[in-house]
């Protein structure tokens, strides 16, 4: 089911350094037509089908396509990623619509801090077993 | 790969970027992203620079990419001997306990971070309901009581899965990289293709060189050690999509097997390289099955409605004795035998019956809870395989009126989940009874000096998933960081010509422009072969004589000598691989490193005279498992400039008893 990109909808991230798509993909597979500022796919047959180009897109304009060698045509799972849930519209070949909504994130982008409240390291321990934050484990 | 020697006639030089630092991490996943935040806080204090190089972009790089829907190793109120126990039957018998061990009382500890960051984990509700993750409720850390899809496994809202744990390792990247002064720590979109070793004592790693699929520029990294963990191998084999269906890889289509290859050309020793997995899973669009049996407890039949593990136990056991014996001790590869038994026999198509389970949860449940047991259903899709549910949504599949078709998949080699494929590594030294050659030195550490891994990289020790993987790359990163205090005098210095390696890497590219005008088509053309036509011929090999689907994963000594033929012949045309574009510069190295993963895995199986995963491969000549020679590890190691690999075994010993 590779991805593909709405042409009147993609904008090439005008203005921006690179795509966000271009950015995102973990296989390299999305490329930005300088002439036109439109993104593509440019290997379909390398598209795991992640849906982190889809995700992505600001401008909504990336979509993905059953894998035509298995999928009938019709149906479709579109995402619509907030920062703390993710809404899910599946549409159905026969047209039956199946929407969910679940969380992403428990905290808000960013927030994670590090090491404060845990303890110090020791470097007594550092050729043992266990983390920084882990002194204690088992062994048999 | 060995290629014509390119000056640079007829494409451009690159330019090169020089990268002195102290801990280099090879990927972006979750192993990755584990060490970087462990090492971050030993070695920052001491002074020492941490560097992470991954291909892609690490937000959404390695196997947690698209998401998962479950933490598949969560020990809890389990003991990690009991671990050991579970990995070592379904893994038949051969594994490091030491390391399975180690990693079984270290995973928690990352599961509780990633809670602490924002990951939402299901929480099971006084009344025993399931609420996910969003839901107010003790953190596991606290007592929280998470939602067991199986013994080991706990289900989360995992969308974010890997952005959560990414933005933890690049804090800790970026702190190292301000404490320690340098310009730039992380570095994405480039892609290592070579370690090389130290000038002064070749028994060490020195470097690694790779170049930017963004720009035209190479960069030389030098280190005093090295995390090397990119994931585990994808599309060696022919998969059983072959034209657009084929990204629709059960494992991360971006796994190239660059772990292994690396690791074999580095001069390290793998590990039981014959283990392969080949999951059984929904047909075509791979969808996860586990929280199907498990949490839904859903039946897999034939078409008749037979339980296949039941009806043909009896055909398995004549076959493979013991291992085939208690129906409560099957392993996931017992299983795939005795489905392809039925198979074979017309009793397919074999199918998942979701509408049966459903049923049966919903006759305890009121409207809206089974409501909320479909969403769950669906999430375990979205959340990790999101096309398996455009498969069904183009096939009008609703699970709670109708069944869904399993297949075994393609073959896939890894060390992180249920395989154990993967390098030699030192164990944690404080287990009771293991030899010396299990532990010599530093946690994690393959035996190259200085070299480590974790994740899919570490051999004899499945059954991490992603949790462990992390655990295992933080382990790596403390003993790294104790590796480079210990060797504080220690001044890596490439023991290769830069220019030389470089010109070496952007081959590829120098043989497209020099031979590109010859045909009217750049695609057919006999002075070259492209990427993608090489991984075809990849794959036909191994499909054909290494037990692919072709034959019902079914080889013998013939055919792998024969196939070995054919990929030697390979390994000779690699030199004339072309690429037009730095895209297509990363996939012939990317294939490379494939070729080299398959070839290991041809000669593990040639080597090994049993059929010791049966189900995911058998060798027709050894139909069996032969426990009195074979129960033992197989190693092997390679000679790059012989091209030639030594094979050898080494003993098991089990650590926890019975």
């Amino acid at each position: 089911m590779p991805s593909f990109v709405i042409k009147e909808k993609c904008d090439g991230c005008k203005g921006q350094e690179r795509t966000a798509c271009m950015y995102i993909c973990p296989n390299d597979l999305m490329k930005l037509d300088v002439e036109r500022m439109k993104a593509w796919n440019q290997e379909p047959d390398q598209c795991w089908e992640c849906y982190n180009c889809v995700k992505i897109c600001p401008q909504q304009a990336i979509e993905v396509r059953g894998y035509a060698d298995f999928v009938p045509l019709g149906g479709n799972v579109i995402p619509l990623r907030g920062t703390d849930a993710i809404m899910w519209t599946i549409k159905f070949r026969n047209g039956i619509l199946k929407r969910y909504k679940f969380p992403i994130r428990t905290t808000s982008e960013g927030s994670i801090d590090l090491y404060s409240g845990k303890p110090e390291h020791d470097y007594a321990n550092l050729k043992k077993p266990g983390f920084f934050n882990m002194t204690e484990y088992p062994t048999i | 790969m060995g290629v014509e020697k390119n000056e640079f006639k007829f494409s451009k030089k690159p330019e090169v970027v020089y990268v002195d630092t102290d801990i280099l991490l090879i990927g972006g996943g979750m192993a990755c992203c584990g060490a970087a935040y462990e090492a971050a806080k030993w070695a920052t204090p001491k002074g020492l620079k941490i560097t992470m190089v991954d291909k892609a972009a690490a937000d959404r790089s390695g196997a947690v990419a698209m998401g998962l829907s479950a933490i598949n190793t969560y020990c809890g109120e389990n003991d990690p001997a009991d671990y050991v126990k579970y990995v070592r039957t379904d893994l038949m018998g051969i594994i490091r306990e030491d390391l399975v061990y180690d990693l079984g009382r270290h995973v928690d500890n990352s599961v509780h971070l990633f809670e602490e960051w924002g990951l939402p984990v299901w929480k099971r509700d006084e009344d025993g309901s399931t609420m996910d993750g969003s839901k107010p409720a003790p953190k596991l850390a606290e007592g929280g009581k998470p939602v067991r899809s199986g013994r080991w496994q706990i289900m989360i809202n995992g969308e974010s899965y890997k952005v959560i744990v990414a933005e933890a390792a690049k804090k800790a990247l970026e702190y190292n990289r301000k404490e320690t002064g340098v310009e730039q720590n992380l570095f994405e979109r480039v892609f290592i293709s070579e370690l090389i070793h130290d000038k002064n004592d070749p028994s060490k790693v020195a470097g690694a060189i790779g170049f930017s699929v963004r720009e035209h520029k190479a960069y030389v990294f030098t280190a005093k050690t090295m995390l090397l963990a990119c994931g585990g191998a994808v599309n060696v084999y022919r998969p059983r999509s072959t034209a657009e269906g084929q990204g629709r890889a059960w494992y991360p289509i971006w796994n190239a097997g660059t772990t292994y290859a690396l690791a074999a050309q580095a001069g390290c020793e793998l590990v039981l390289m014959e283990n392969r997995f080949v999951p059984a899973r929904f047909k075509d669009g791979y969808g996860p099955v586990g929280a199907w049996f498990l949490f839904f407890k859903c039946k897999a039949t034939n078409s008749l409605g037979e339980d296949y593990c039941a009806t043909n136990l009896a055909a398995a056991n004549k076959d493979f004795g013991k291992y085939a014996e208690d129906p409560h001790k099957l392993t996931t590869a017992m299983r795939n035998h005795m489905m392809m038994i039925d198979m074979k026999a017309g009793k397919g198509p074999i199918l998942m019956r979701t509408h049966e389970a459903m049923a049966a949860l919903a006759e305890t449940m009121t409207p809206k809870q089974i409501k909320h047991l479909e969403a769950e259903a669906w999430e375990d899709f979205l959340d990790m395989c999101i096309g398996q549910a455009v498969v069904w949504a183009g096939n009008n599949i609703e699970p709670e009126k109708t069944p869904s078709e399993l297949m075994p998949t393609e073959p896939y080699l890894l060390g992180s989940h249920a395989g154990c494929a993967g390098i030699w590594v030192s164990g944690p030294g404080d287990i009771a009874g293991i030899p010396a050659e299990w532990s010599w030195g530093y946690n994690r550490m393959t035996t190259v000096d200085g070299l480590f891994t974790a994740g899919d990289g570490v051999g004899a020790s499945g059954h991490k998933f992603s949790s462990g993987s992390h655990a295992e790359g933080r382990i790596a990163g403390k003993n790294m960081t104790a590796y480079c205090l210990d060797h504080a005098d220690y001044k890596p210095e490439l023991g290769r010509d830069v220019d030389e390696v470089i010109a070496e890497i952007y081959a590829p590219m120098e043989t497209f422009a020099k031979n590109k005008d010859y045909s009217t088509d750049p695609l057919v053309n006999p002075n070259y072969i492209r990427p993608k036509m090489f991984q075809a011929r990849l794959q036909k090999i191994m499909d054909e004589y290494v037990a692919g689907v072709a034959t019902w994963y079914t080889t013998s000594k013939t055919m792998l000598e024969k196939g070995l033929e054919h990929l030697s012949l390979l390994k000779e045309d690699a030199e004339k691989m072309a690429a037009e574009d730095l895209h297509e510069l990363m996939r012939a190295w990317e294939n490379y490193h494939r070729l080299m993963a398959g070839e290991a895995h041809a000669r593990h199986i040639l080597f090994r005279e049993d059929s010791r995963y049966p189900g995911y491969y058998f060798r027709a000549d050894h139909f069996y498992v032969d426990d009195e020679n074979w129960k033992c590890f197989t190693i092997s190691k390679y000679d790059r400039d012989s091209k030639e690999w030594t094979l050898s075994k080494r003993d098991y010993v089990q650590v926890v008893p019975d």
